[in-house]
């Protein structure tokens, strides 16, 4: 075996090489250029929309009456369903992290199915089961007179199956990792299951309950397929921000590219917000 | 093993857990601080989690002033949270998003008290604990020492009839841990209930502890005050605390038949056969050769096999038999050029060898 020959290292390159260690840094060319690709592919749609962006008139394509309606519904909707999410999705993402019953594992892919099913149908399977003539829906309808389909809260429960599940597997997970060395710390200071779940288990994983609750707000608000097949698209009652613009893009394309502006603004500042959670570099925890 | 149920603790049970299993009998009067020493895995914190409620036992049952906490044939079972007992964890576990003083008025509030009434109680222990300048900090804020006090505050704030220790000193560096022990040890005498203090220090067990109860593999290996467990050590591991070397022997007249090779004359062994014999390492005197006869009656030949330092003395391993761990200064290192593989002679005298019955943990 003999020494290769060398190449040229930069004081600069030696200084970082010294300090932090590690081999070169240079990227092999075989995986540069797809890596580029692959940075053009994602950004440069992004870049369009910036272009392309009416930006003298977004004040007035945003307070046309659809876009205002469609702004409204959406942040109403995809926050009350924010709010269910965490009333009745905690109570049992504790449930699955914290007890162990026959059929849990069952029961943990069925509530998180709707993270992988096509939202469209979601909204198939919810219109079956509440439609007017569901299998739930019939009751509410014959019992109660209450028609669910095509109203706002359609819109509201759309949304929660979609988006409820990301809330669902976050809290379990930070559940899981939690040191329960703190619950039994409270546990001899007299604080019985509940005080033990208000006062210890909820301060504890608040950073990870608000990542998810943030996440399932940010679902909800971009939710499409699911509300368009089982809450219709009526403006004012059920055409959300998503479906406003899909519709704007035909009739009054600047409204649809100043919504798609405030929604990707709602993205970025959803991924600030999230950035201790997920831009560290490491896994989805 | 039966006990009355007195004012105290009594825990008569066994604990199940995996494939350990802890069976005590022990108790503790109240204002009595009991140390539970023994090595890693010997079920001193099992024991703990058991009286605290954090783990029912599997047969037995636990008592405090007569009442049921944990009865397993009966079934009965008092919760964690339902017991009066007051505990302080290894690493504290101060709930990290409270501050001091929120931390401290846990339990009062917890307990059933109100805001302002737990607040109170709150700054009643801060002040007493000497902790009031800290009441509005976090725990993240705080030094070793003082995060022991807040875990001692909260943990006395629910007002515990039991206090329960694991480990308290542990977390601290070497020269904070002296202050902070001295400071728990004046606490301590103020708590009025029985205290369980498990430690793995003996230093920490001697001074904190009135009676010692020393647990190995799960078992009580051997029970009685500090002075008498330096003493009379019952076990190798208990003899390797105390720093003592510890033989097995038979009791024959005024001599002891080693188990592991030897003799030493005693001098008394009284009416046991199955004796133990402790011996201090620094009452044995080394020779690099065959000493005179004199009035120490034990003479014997060994050959080093290690040396440690230990401060201002040098520990000799020896291989005897019978093996021995002797002291001596870093000079007589030196002028008699010992280093391993050196043949020595030893001497003790008769007087210096503690003999005492074997078997016997002074269970009371």
């Amino acid at each position: 075996m003999t020494v290769a020959a060398p190449s040229h290292l930069t004081a600069r390159e030696r200084a970082r090489r010294a300090a932090r260690g590690g081999a070169s840094r240079s990227v092999p060319a075989p995986l540069l250029a797809p890596a580029l690709i692959a940075v053009g592919f994602l950004v440069l749609p992004l870049i369009g929309l910036l272009i392309r962006a009416p930006w003298g008139r977004i004040g007035a394509a945003l307070s046309g009456a659809d876009a205002t309606q469609a702004l409204i519904l959406s942040l109403w909707t995809a926050t009350t369903s924010t709010a269910i999410s965490l009333v009745i999705g905690v109570p049992l993402a504790w449930v699955l992290a914290r007890t162990s019953f026959p059929g849990q594992r069952l029961l943990r892919a069925l509530v998180t199915l709707p993270l992988v099913l096509p939202p469209v149908v979601g909204g198939v399977a919810l219109l079956l089961a509440f439609g007017r003539t569901g299998f739930i829906g019939q009751y509410l309808n014959s019992w109660f007179g209450l028609t669910i389909p095509f109203t706002p809260l359609a819109v509201v429960m759309a949304e929660t199956f979609v988006a409820m599940p990301f809330l669902i597997i976050t809290v379990e997970g930070a559940l899981r990792s939690a040191d329960q060395g703190f619950e039994e710390a409270a546990a001899t200071l007299g604080a019985r299951r509940m005080t033990v779940f208000r006062r210890v288990t909820v301060p504890l994983i608040a950073p990870s309950l608000g990542a998810g609750a943030v996440l399932c707000w940010a679902r909800a608000l971009g939710e499409f397929g699911a509300t368009i097949t089982f809450a219709g698209s009526f403006p004012g009652q059920t055409e959300t921000m998503p479906i406003a613009v899909y519709y704007a893009l035909e009739t009054d394309p600047d409204a649809a590219i100043a919504l798609s502006l405030v929604l990707l603004l709602v993205s970025v500042i959803v991924l600030v917000s999230l950035r201790d959670h997920w831009l560290r570099g490491g896994s989805l925890s | 093993m039966t006990r009355g149920d007195g004012d105290g603790l009594v825990f008569d049970a066994e604990v199940r857990r995996g494939g350990f299993t802890l069976a005590v009998g022990l108790t503790a009067a109240c204002g009595e601080v009991l140390g539970l020493l023994g090595p890693n895995g010997a079920g001193k914190s099992t024991l703990l989690s058991a009286v605290a409620g954090l783990t029912p036992v599997s047969a037995g049952r636990i008592t405090l002033a007569g009442q049921v906490l944990d009865d397993a044939d009966a079934g009965a079972f008092v919760e964690a949270s339902g017991r009066p007992v007051g505990f302080v964890f290894q690493n504290y576990r101060l709930f990290p998003y409270l501050t001091v003083a929120e931390n401290v008025a846990f339990s009062p509030r917890a307990r059933g008290q109100g805001r302002q009434e737990a607040r109170s109680a709150a700054s009643h222990w801060l002040d007493r604990l000497d902790l009031a300048d800290l009441a509005g900090r976090k725990p993240g804020q705080l030094s070793g020492g003082q995060a022991q006090r807040v875990a001692l505050a909260r943990a006395l704030a629910g007002q515990p009839e039991l206090l329960l220790l694991d480990e308290p000193l542990s977390a601290l560096d070497a020269g904070t841990r002296l202050d902070v022990q001295a400071e728990l040890k004046r606490h301590l005498a103020d708590f009025t209930g029985p205290c369980l203090l498990v430690t793995h220090d003996p230093l920490e067990a001697l001074v904190l502890a009135d009676r010692l109860l020393v647990l190995e593999g799960g078992r009580v290996a051997q029970e009685g005050t500090p002075a008498q467990i330096a003493r009379q050590p019952a076990t190798d591991y208990v003899a390797k605390l105390v720093g003592l070397n510890l033989y097995a022997g038979e009791a024959d007249g005024g001599q002891v038949k080693l188990t592991g090779g030897g003799a030493f004359v005693v001098a008394g062994t009284g009416q046991h056969r199955d004796v133990l014999v402790a011996l201090r390492p620094s009452a044995v005197v080394v020779s690099s050769q065959r000493p005179e006869p004199s009035s120490a009656r034990n003479t014997w030949p060994a050959k080093i096999s290690g040396l440690t330092l230990l401060a201002d003395r040098v520990r000799l391993d020896l291989e005897g038999p019978p093996h021995a761990l002797v002291d001596v200064t870093p000079a007589a290192v030196a002028e008699l050029s010992l280093r391993p593989g050196s043949e020595v002679w030893l001497t003790a005298k008769a007087t210096d060898l503690e003999v005492y019955p074997r078997g016997n943990s002074q269970a009371g």
